[in-house]
């Protein structure tokens, strides 16, 4: 009986496999050879000043939270805009109804002063 | 050129003119919130209890009659069931913006539209949850819920515990969320289906799935998930921090919204589907059933502050309603639909009154506060007294009904030594729903001007007078409200 879920069985070794597989065979093949210069961490071509980690302002937390959502919103309309068609004005309807909460989302978070930097 | 054919799908979309109603309102209410300058500062509340009432006006308008039937592929079930549900939560959403608006005058926090607009959506997923029709869809609608009110419980913002209450509840929430998924691919992977009509045909069609160990494991992880929302003994440990800290109004909201979805939940999930492997589960919720209102009972005995108390009882009246559970039968479930709708209104009325003991700023908690409350105040101590003898279970009120429905649905269907310990644990909680009584009419050395009473708007009055009324009525006339209830459980789908 417990046979008929083998395949998720083998899906997960596979993707342990493959996970792990990859790292160790980049390792194994790609070229290794280190000098200082290289080891440091990168602050955009001039020479690093400091310790390489800092404090993050929380700021950039809501920035990308707002960035995720509003592009998750261009991902719901991209299979729309293939069926547009065949969806007709009872899908434009859906979807101004589903842009119109996204709206309102947006302006709320445009009021609320999270779209300013400072 | 493009021509439009409007082909509008066979939907029915009269089963979520509730819903619809409470997402358009949350959405106007959050831009009320927005844009000060237009509007009142007290617009954003009384517009949510405008499109409360309206959505309790649709889940009436529409009704339910006929056979019972599911709509949008499967995902929302039309019967009577969802019918019952969608107006007990409606209730709970209305009576708690009337609290809420007077709480708010004690609070400024509580006047914001994100305030109403959370609890809206909360109610949203509420009903989602009661209503739903697939596995998916309940575990959408139980996180819309539970992210709402994880949000709402930290409104205090400057207040340590109230942060601290949301904290609590949100980690452990997550957790709890977890093994319901968990549970939840476990039905999947055993009967191939998210459909919960779909699960039921097949576990009755193949009955040799019973023996499997395989659904018994999905059974636990489904219930330790929904367990933790009507938090059940073991997973009860974040109520009383939870009930505690939160604002007074969103306690009321959480401990009989959340309840009422939970139970829907559970009886929709687990009681109807897998009701064929009962004899693996008896043991495990004969103990938890047990657990739960001995330890609620028991660890209310001791707390000095009244949120605090009412939590625990609110784990001990959750075991109560496992008793309807366990014993499985229609008529038990119509018991436990009935002491939920009872709950409902003795709770939130129980709350509303802890939520008028406040001043700018502070909540005064203590049970000692309630010292000469009934002299001084003779209404509000005569409807706390209501609320506080239902929930003990005292005739001729709601709670002594609903207990009866319950303990001798379990009686019937073999339970004997369950419905001693029951009967014991009401006895037991007498003593502390009583104390308040006690304090409130004979504390003798309490001076006059020791409680704090807030300002008290109409709202308060018709949500206390509402609940009272409703409650006295439920005791004395129960029969049309069981009956209700009996309906609504004979055409679950």
């Amino acid at each position: 009986m417990l046979a008929v879920y083998l395949p998720i069985l083998y899906m997960i070794i596979l993707a342990l496999l493959f996970g792990a597989g990859t790292v160790f065979l980049s390792h194994l093949l790609g070229p290794a050879r280190p000098f200082k210069v290289k080891t440091q961490s990168y602050e955009c071509g001039i020479p690093s000043e400091g310790a390489h980690y800092a404090q993050t302002p929380v700021k950039f937390y809501v920035t990308a939270l707002l960035f995720l959502v509003f592009d998750l919103e261009c991902v719901f309309l991209y299979p729309w805009a293939v069926y547009y068609r065949r969806l007709g004005a009872f899908g434009l309807a859906e979807m101004l109804i589903f842009l119109l909460i996204l709206v309102v989302s947006y302006v709320y978070v445009w009021k609320k002063g999270a779209l300013e930097w400072d | 050129m493009v021509t439009f054919k409007v082909i509008l799908p066979a939907n029915d979309y009269m089963a979520v003119l509730p819903q619809i109603v409470l997402v358009s309102t949350a959405l106007l209410v959050l831009m009320m919130g927005v844009f000060k300058k237009l509007v009142n500062a007290s617009a954003p509340g009384f517009t949510a209890l405008a499109g409360s009432l309206l959505a309790l006006g649709c889940v009436l308008f529409v009704g339910h009659h006929g056979a019972p039937s599911s709509t949008f592929g499967g995902m929302v079930l039309v019967d009577g069931f969802s019918f019952f549900l969608s107006l007990v939560i409606c209730i709970i959403i209305a009576l708690t913006i009337l609290v809420s608006l007077n709480y708010g005058n004690f609070f400024n926090c509580m006047r914001t539209g994100e305030y109403y607009s959370l609890l809206l959506m909360a109610g949203v997923g509420m009903i989602f949850m009661a209503t739903a029709g697939n596995l998916i869809l309940l575990f959408v609608a139980l996180e819309t819920m539970s992210i709402s009110i994880y949000a709402l419980t930290g409104f205090h913002k400057k207040q340590l515990k109230s942060s601290e209450a949301a904290l609590k509840y949100f980690l452990l929430g997550a957790f709890g969320s977890a093994f319901l998924l968990y549970g939840f691919a476990f039905i999947y992977g055993a009967t191939g289906s998210l459909d919960i009509i779909k699960i039921a045909g097949f576990i009755k069609t193949h009955p040799q799935m019973l023996n499997m160990k395989f659904l018994v494991a999905a059974f636990v992880l489904t219930i330790a998930g929904i367990g933790f929302k009507i938090s059940m003994v073991p997973f009860h440990m974040w109520t009383p921090d939870t009930y505690e800290g939160a604002p007074t109004s969103v306690t009321g909201f959480m401990a009989t919204g959340v309840k009422a979805a939970a139970f829907a939940a559970l009886i929709r999930v687990i009681l109807v589907p897998l009701a064929p492997m009962q004899h693996s589960w008896v043991t495990i919720m004969w103990i938890a059933a047990f657990l739960t209102m001995t330890v609620g009972n028991i660890i209310a005995l001791v707390q000095d502050n009244i949120k605090r108390m009412l939590a625990y009882s609110s784990i001990a009246h959750a075991g109560y309603i496992l008793l309807g559970f366990l014993a499985g039968t229609g008529l038990a479930q119509a018991g436990m639909l009935y002491y939920l709708m009872v709950y409902a209104f003795m709770n939130i009325g129980a709350f509303g009154v802890v939520a008028l003991l406040c001043k700018k700023g502070e909540e005064y908690t203590s049970i000692s506060d309630f010292a000469g409350l009934g002299f001084k105040y003779p209404l509000l101590g005569l409807v706390m007294s209501v609320f506080l003898f239902s929930l003990a279970g005292i005739p001729p009120t709601g709670g002594f009904m609903g207990k009866f429905y319950l303990f001798t649905q379990a009686l019937r269907s073999g339970y004997v030594w369950l419905v001693v310990a029951a009967g014991v644990n009401s006895v037991i909680s007498i003593y502390y729903y009583l104390r308040v009584v006690v304090v409130m009419y004979f504390s003798p050395q309490a001076s006059e001007n020791s409680i704090v009473l807030g300002s008290v708007s109409p709202g308060i009055v018709i949500a206390l007078a509402t609940a009272a009324t409703a409650v006295l009525v439920m005791g004395i006339f129960p029969s049309y409200f069981f009956s209700l209830a009996g309906n609504s459980i004979f055409s679950l789908m």
